[in-house]
């Protein structure tokens, strides 16, 4: 599903350079959930902006889904955006002034879809996060978790066929991160590829695979044995 | 442009963000507003002065005759020139160029009557271009004409107050009034914006006048109007050669300053219009300076507005929104709102300056207006600068990163 060459990215700091990504190379198959681990600085975040296209990089290879992403212009990475990748942001970033049911429509709106679809699609995701009752309330209406659990289902809503997810329970207390990491788990069941930026130990043993960043550089990537988040709410 | 969905879309967020909405939406109005209502009372004191100063027509020359004050080859000083029908010709022979209308004016007073009423009236005897020299009106009825001067005839157009005072409610046409003992027979009723003096005069037939004074030939002054196209050193020069060849024909001194009198209105033609221009400079500097000043509110709140998106344009962004949308929905949005609320401003405006117009006329404000044309386009130029001090923010916000955009938390 991605495949990742000889990655290089830094950033101009004034006269200097700060070298971010120092040669990166891994692959995710399609159905994998991995997590992206690392302290702050490692360099995480920019892999993720990068495969979330959010970013470009400085040099190497980027497929996703068999598509080479290289020389893209504002206008086709938000297509590619919109086609292929779902994000889940720490900070939710939900539309303050738009109710749940609509900030899960956003992202179908740009695809085109009709507004009645869009609803329904909308009100079907939202169902799966269950939060079908909450459907016409504002953000601001919403707990840290419903909140996430609408960014998830808005990341969804797309059918997008990577989930990139930047410290989905940075936010969050452990009970409410365990039940945002259950739905992430049973969402990557059904078959979806995620990528979960964390650097908290416990969320990352609930993927099924653990990506080590240090210094811009891959330390550790090995299979982990999956613990079960709905196992840890009680 | 026409999208359903967009639309939609554009009004959940102009719906949602009222106070935005308004403040955008009220710039715009009021900038609009306060240039219709100060364009308005600029042209009402433009009418004001128009009013006030133009009322004679001011292409013309009147010759006045007087007393010599040198002797002069071989005649006495002291001696009374008169104008007789003969120099009418010599001007109109003379200057073919510079004349539109050679007109005489005998004024005289006389006790009028008409069946029981009288009143002492000025009776003016003219020939008929005098009419566009005090710029009549005629309400009833018509001017005096060349058959009148030819004829002789006791014809007399009256002033509106002369009739109102002589004949009340009746119509005066055909009616025989007393003027001096003479019978005349009114032929017309007119009326003036020079104010009531002259609406009390009587105009006769200057042939008229010389046959009752003992068939004299003695036209009292003369007034001559020349084609505006002369200009002000155009008239000024008709001015000094019209002096030179009547000193030359009644023989006065050439360096005499009585014998006759010359009074130029192009001088003051040319003192109005120079206060037409700076009024006008004056009404357009402030209209400008009000388009002006919306322009810049309405950019300041576009850059606000815009600022305030940043992260929600970001996050549109990341759900796959292309750089050309945003700035679409933008500049549609600010558009849309500009539009509605310029028009709102500039109707209310109009309103406004219809209802206290009339009201304002004893503060010289007559007739305050603003011309459709002139309002329109200056909304046009605020909806079109509103766009563009929409469009350079949205450029830029449509061109961060996403992730710059949603960094800030």
């Amino acid at each position: 599903m991605i495949q990742i060459k000889n990655l290089h990215k830094s950033y101009k700091m004034g006269s200097s350079s700060l070298h971010v990504l120092k040669g990166i190379n891994f692959e995710v198959e399609e159905g994998e959930l991995v997590a992206i681990m690392g302290s702050s600085g490692s360099g995480k975040s920019t892999l993720l902006n990068i495969l979330g296209m959010l970013d470009g990089a400085d040099e190497g290879e980027y497929i996703l889904d068999e598509v080479p992403i290289k020389n893209l212009n504002e206008t086709k990475a938000a297509k590619y955006r919109n086609k292929f990748l779902g994000f889940v942001f720490q900070s939710f970033n939900l539309i303050n002034y738009k109710s749940a049911l609509e900030n899960v429509a956003l992202p179908l709106y740009y695809q085109g879809i009709q507004r009645k679809e869009r609803q329904s699609l909308a009100l079907d995701y939202l169902e799966r996060v269950g939060l079908k009752d909450w459907a016409t309330h504002l953000p601001s209406e919403l707990s840290g978790g419903q909140k996430q659990r609408v960014a998830i289902a808005r990341a969804m809503a797309s059918r997008p066929k990577v989930l990139l997810a930047d410290e989905p329970t940075g936010a969050l207390d452990t009970k409410t991160s365990y039940e945002v990491m259950d739905l992430i788990q049973k969402i990557n069941d059904e078959g979806k590829t995620i990528l979960v930026v964390t650097h908290e130990p416990d969320i990352a043993q609930m993927c099924k695979r653990v990506v080590q960043l240090k210094d811009g550089i891959i330390i550790k990537d090995e299979k982990v044995d999956q613990v079960l988040a709905s196992e840890n709410v009680q | 442009m026409f999208n359903k969905d967009r639309w939609r879309e554009i009004f959940e967020t102009i719906g949602k963000n009222k106070l935005r909405t308004f403040l955008s939406g009220f710039t715009v109005a009021l900038g609009i507003f306060i240039f219709i209502i100060l364009f308005g009372l600029g042209n009402g004191l433009k009418n004001t002065f128009q009013e006030f100063f133009l009322d004679d027509a001011s292409n013309a020359i009147y010759i006045f005759p007087g007393k010599t004050s040198l002797p002069y080859k071989g005649f006495k000083a002291n001696r009374r020139i008169d104008f007789e029908n003969e120099d009418l010709e010599d001007i109109k022979l003379n200057f073919p160029m510079f004349t539109e209308h050679v007109t005489p004016r005998i004024t005289r007073s006389a006790l009028t009557r008409y069946k029981s009423q009288s009143n002492s009236y000025t009776t003016r005897a003219v020939a008929p271009g005098y009419q566009f020299i005090e710029k009549t009106i005629l309400m009833k009825g018509r001017y005096i004409n060349q058959t009148d001067l030819k004829s002789k005839t006791k014809h007399a157009v009256i002033g509106r107050l002369v009739a109102k005072d002589l004949f009340k409610t009746e119509d005066p046409r055909g009616k025989y009034i007393d003027i001096g003992s003479t019978v005349f027979k009114v032929i017309g009723v007119f009326q003036d914006d020079g104010g009531d003096n002259e609406e009390r005069f009587i105009y006769i037939p200057f042939t008229t006048r010389q046959l009752i004074e003992k068939s004299n030939d003695k036209v009292g002054e003369i007034i001559v109007t020349f084609p505006k196209e002369l200009g002000h050193p155009g008239a000024m020069a008709f001015e000094s050669s019209l002096k030179k060849y009547f000193k030359d024909k009644k023989s006065i001194d050439p360096s005499d300053p009585n014998g006759i009198f010359f009074r130029n209105q192009t001088d003051n033609l040319k003192q109005t219009q120079q206060f037409a221009v700076v009024l006008q400079l004056i009404v357009s500097f402030v209209g400008l300076g009000t388009l002006i000043a919306g322009i810049i509110g309405i950019s300041n709140i576009m850059v606000f507005v815009v600022k305030e998106r940043t992260k929600e344009l970001g996050i549109r962004k990341a759900l796959g929104a292309t750089p050309r949308s945003v700035i679409e929905m933008i500049l549609q949005e600010s558009v849309f709102i500009t539009t509605l609320s310029g028009y709102f401003g500039l109707f209310s405006g109009i309103v406004v300056l219809k209802n206290v117009g009339l009201r304002l006329e004893d503060y010289f404000i007559k007739n305050p207006f603003i011309d459709f044309g002139t309002a329109f386009s200056a909304t046009i130029v605020l909806i079109i600068f509103g766009a563009i001090a929409g469009y350079i923010p949205a450029k830029r916000a449509s061109r961060i990163k996403p992730i710059v955009a949603l960094r800030d938390e």
